[in-house]
């Protein structure tokens, strides 16, 4: 991917944000489980992935902290914050609201 | 929360640049393991898994900006990085930072200082709690000039004036303290108990006076100064409820005890702004019951202030007082010269006080602003410059991706430093300047005091260093960025001028016009001056010394013995070597003394007359001073207690009142006396406060025969040449009569004469001291933009003079171009010059704004000025070997 645009970005925002939901998680992984989730249909390039984290820390969602991975490497595991967790929220229901509304749109027209 | 974070994140991006990079780079590594270990257990080799991850990532490098970016701390590295480079460029260039710098320390210093001394007296407010509702009020007299108040009027508005809270009057007061070592004369004030609270400030030691303390023949009590207190009892605290002991005038007696109980101490900060070098107060202590014609309670000789109620605003006060004017009620009678039929005339304090000098302070204001905008100009000219030789640097940028905001950022940040740099040295310059301005200041100043640096100063100077930095970066900074990237990379073959020329000569336009402007003013100040010490004082100012000598003491009670002691004091001075003449005056002429009384003529009807100067003067006065006769004779030595009281009158003075008809042997009668005076001779006209003031009407009485005596007399010494010199042993021969009399105030004729004019001198040093900077600026920057247009012409004029033209043709061509622009700038100069000049007109004395003599000569320098800047780079022009230049390419 090159430059994301701007939906796409807060879509993927939103991805991430909701996989470190249940538990800390590093980069790799939550790669990883966007992937597996989605059965191969969603696969997030490094090259956005990193970014948007950095960003996502950088505006107060997430925070990150060093620890041990699987394997006893260092890994930078990302959680959210509290702000993140509301703001997590919001943004799942307006996902939902628009999805909906696109899916109505396109079925009558 | 979130924004807390937030900042603290940044600051860790900012400050531990290295371990956040090294983070973000362990992080990818651990990814790029992962995906490679991944690969491998798809099945590729270690190598090709590696190598796969890597390319599934793209260009770390990129990758990595992204997440910079991502981080937002760019615009603060981005800064920093600017301001590093800029500083690099300024020290690469020595000799145009140098001027750059000096010159905006100049213009910010110079505005700076100015401006610390224009804000307290103009535009900061008094010292005082809600200063603005202290009001000053004068009796209007004829002409609606300001006069002083009686205490008979202070009675009457202190009971009908509802809108005020508290009214106050003073007057001054020169108590001797006497004791140890040599007297010491006091400047102080004597007041009604009210007057600290009008002004909101309260002792900060011992209490406030009350009303009890403001009755007749009550106790005697004082309240000092922080100065004196410091001064004169080492801030003792248990000053309060000492007895200090001070003698003062012989005519308002109270007995012969005169030792004062020291009852408070007004604290360190306090400015009292109606007479600043007031240093103790005690009661007025007038008799309310009083009401004779001839006592002090009816003479117009206080000055009255007032504070408003809270709910109460000027133009209600106001009404009031002349609602109350008009009105005359039985409870309070009014003597005819004290009627109020004219009003009153009510102003703010702060007004009142800088009256005087609030258009002289906003000229120089003015005048310096000018001077910075000058400045300002020739730093933009050669930053302009300085551009057009960055030609090259700027297309190489854009080249390689630089946005054009980019680059106008970075030289407005080079622009900032410059004038920061030019900022914090005109600080220095400010504090030079400063001191320069304390010392040069007219007496007369109001707040001097608070003259210095302080916090609204610094933030002026920071504002104002910005406001430079950016207006003189900008018109630079856009003109650099705008050059295509084509012509900037062909270092040569410039074969046209280009649009900085343009800008660069309507600049060097403005600057001749605005240093035509203050040329200008400056001239026409000079001409006033001269105009003003032109004027006939009507006396001989030359080698005449002066001093105030006063006889105070209760030995002095009776006439005779003060008579005495100046008789005596004469004889011992007259015998000095040196001397040639001396003689006493109550009146000293160009100071401010002022003794006014009611004359009221024989011919005219009863209740008619009007204030003349007296001026109680001793045999020989005339004619030491050298003051001619008109008619009949001057007072001599037989003109004394006993005989029939003589008196002489001014020529102006007669001829207004005796247009038709001889003065000599006429009658008048003087304040209160009962007989009449027979008027034996009229002399020349007098200058009294200032060469430019009106002649006063003067009526001269021998001292002897004035019942209601000065105390204080002017003694008028006529030497030889250098008569300061005779100083000592003239204080020396008056203290041979009595050792206890403080002389005060001496100074030769020639430096009162120079003091009197000393405001307008003062507005004039600022103008000229502009002016030439101005001047010098602005032939710099004429000099600049020829040499510029040269340098880039070279190539045009090899080939003039390689088809043909001389070098004179040369030369011609370039003053011509110089010139030119000199004269667009004197028009315009001169346009902008009639208009300013309007706001000198409360300066000038003798001379219109639009003073020919002035503007020509004015002109012409300028002129001449310019054609001397322009001869440099034309000479150069002319001296180009074509050869040299056409080869060059």
């Amino acid at each position: 991917m090159s430059k994301p645009t701007d939906l796409v970005q807060g879509t993927l925002d939103l991805l991430i944000l909701k996989t470190m939901a249940a538990e800390p998680i590093h980069g790799w992984a939550i790669a990883q489980r966007i992937r597996d989730v989605s059965k191969n249909i969603l696969q997030v390039n490094q090259g956005a992935l990193y970014p948007a984290l950095h960003r996502l820390e950088q505006q107060g969602w997430i925070t990150a902290e060093w620890g041990e991975s699987e394997n006893n490497r260092r890994a930078k595991y990302y959680s959210l914050t509290k702000d993140g967790k509301k703001y997590l929220q919001r943004e799942e229901k307006n996902w939902d609201r628009l999805s909906k509304a696109i899916g109505v749109v396109l079925r009558t027209v | 929360m979130r924004w807390v974070r937030k900042i603290s994140l940044r600051f860790r991006s900012l400050l531990h640049k290295d371990a956040v990079e090294r983070d973000l780079d362990e992080e990818l590594c651990f990814h790029i393991e992962r995906l490679s270990a991944e690969n491998i257990a798809a099945g590729m080799t270690p190598a090709e898994a590696r190598r796969a991850a890597r390319i599934e990532f793209g260009g770390t490098e990129s990758f990595k900006e992204d997440c910079r970016e991502a981080r937002k701390v760019d615009h603060i590295q981005e800064f920093s990085r600017d301001i590093r480079f800029g500083f690099r460029m300024l020290r690469k260039n020595p000799g145009f930072t140098a001027v750059a710098v000096l010159t905006l320390a100049l213009g910010i210093g110079a505005c700076t200082a100015i401006f610390s001394a224009v804000n307290p007296i103009l535009f900061e407010p008094l010292p005082y709690p809600h200063a603005d509702r202290i009001l000053m009020i004068w009796d209007r007299s004829d002409g609606g000039v300001r006069g002083s108040i009686t205490f008979g009027t202070y009675r009457e508005l202190v009971k009908r004036a509802a809108n005020f809270g508290s009214i106050a009057v003073m007057k001054s007061w020169q108590p001797t303290s006497s004791g140890a070592g040599m007297p010491q004369r006091l400047n102080g004030q004597n007041v009604s108990s009210t007057y600290f609270r009008v002004l909101g400030v309260s002792p900060v030691l011992g209490r406030d006076f009350q009303a009890s303390d403001d009755i007749p023949n009550g106790p005697k009590v004082a309240i000092l100064s922080d100065g004196l207190w410091k001064r004169q009892f080492g801030s003792d605290p248990t000053v309060i409820g000492r007895q200090i002991t001070l003698t003062e005038d012989a005519s308002f007696l109270r007995g012969n005890d005169d030792t004062y109980l020291v009852i408070g101490v007004m604290p360190s900060g306090f400015e009292d702004v109606l007479a600043p070098t007031a240093e103790i107060w005690s009661p007025l202590q007038y008799d309310w019951a009083v009401s004779t014609a001839e006592s002090r309670e009816w003479g117009h000789h206080l000055h009255m202030v007032g504070r408003l109620r809270s709910n109460s605003t000027l133009n209600q006060g106001r009404q009031e007082l002349d609602l109350i004017a008009n009105t005359q009620v039985p409870a309070y009678p009014r003597p005819p010269w004290a009627s109020l039929k004219l009003g009153f005339i009510v102003d703010s304090l702060q007004d009142d006080v800088t009256r005087g000098v609030k258009p002289a302070l906003l000229s120089i204001l003015g005048a310096v602003m000018l001077v910075l905008l000058i400045a300002c100009v020739n730093v933009t000219n050669l930053l302009l410059a300085r551009g057009s030789q960055r030609r090259g640097e700027f297309a190489v940028r854009t080249a390689l991706g630089a946005e054009r905001p980019r680059l106008i950022r970075q030289l407005l940040t080079e622009s900032l430093l410059l004038a920061a740099l030019g900022g914090v040295l005109g600080i220095a310059v400010a504090v030079i300047a400063v001191r320069a301005l304390v010392a040069l200041a007219p007496p007369g100043l109001p707040r001097a005091s608070a003259i210095g640096l302080d916090g609204w100063v610094l933030a002026f100077t920071i504002g104002l260093t910005a406001l430079i930095g950016v207006l003189a970066g900008l018109i630079p900074a856009v003109h650099a960025s705008r050059n295509s990237l084509h012509s900037g990379l062909q270092e040569g073959s410039r074969r046209t001028a280009g649009g900085h020329q343009w800008t660069r000569g309507i600049l060097v336009v403005a600057e001749v016009a605005l240093a035509l402007i203050l040329l200008v003013g400056a001239g026409l100040l000079l001409r006033s001056l001269a105009r003003l010490f032109s004027v006939a004082p009507g006396f001989d100012t030359s080698n005449l010394l002066t001093m105030q000598v006063q006889e105070s003491g209760h030995g002095y009670i009776k006439d005779s013995v003060r008579l005495r002691f100046f008789a005596g004091a004469l004889d011992a001075v007259g015998r000095v070597p040196g001397v040639t003449a001396v003689a006493f005056t109550s009146i000293l002429p160009l100071t401010s003394d002022r003794e006014e009384y009611g004359a009221q003529f024989e011919k005219d009807k009863p209740g008619s007359g009007q204030d003349v100067f007296l001026y109680g003067v001793t045999p020989g006065y005339f004619e030491l001073m050298g003051i001619p006769i008109h008619r009949g004779r001057f007072l001599d030595a037989h003109d004394t207690t006993g005989a029939p009281v003589a008196v002489v009158i001014n020529a102006s003075f007669a001829k207004r009142m005796f247009a038709t008809g001889d003065p000599i042997g006429q009658r008048l009668k003087l304040g209160p006396q009962k007989d009449w005076d027979t008027i034996v001779g009229v002399v020349g006209d007098v200058r009294q406060e200032s060469l430019a003031a009106d002649v006063p009407d003067a009526v001269y009485i021998n001292t002897t025969q004035w019942e209601w005596g000065d105390t204080v007399l002017s003694l008028v010494v006529r030497g030889h040449a250098d008569v300061a010199l005779l100083s000592p042993a003239i204080k020396q021969a008056i203290w041979s009569v009595d050792k206890d009399q403080p002389i005060v105030r001496v100074s030769t004729m020639s430096e009162l004469l120079a003091a009197s004019a000393a405001e307008r001198h003062f507005v004039f040093v600022m103008f000229e001291a502009f002016g030439i900077v101005a001047l010098t600026l602005a032939a710099i920057g004429i000099y600049g933009v020829l040499s510029g247009s040269v340098t880039e012409r070279l190539r045009e004029i090899g080939v003039r003079m390689a088809l043909g033209a001389t070098p004179t043709r040369i030369l011609a061509l370039i003053l011509r171009q110089g010139m030119t622009l000199t004269a667009i700038g004197a028009v315009l100069g001169l346009m902008g010059a009639a208009l300013a000049s309007q706001a000198l007109i409360t300066l000038l004395f003798g001379i219109t704004p639009l003073d020919p003599v002035t503007y020509f000569g004015v002109i012409a320098l300028m002129v001449i000025v310019s054609a001397i800047a322009c001869l440099v780079p034309a000479w150069r022009a002319a001296r180009v070997d074509p050869a040299i230049t056409l080869r060059a390419e």
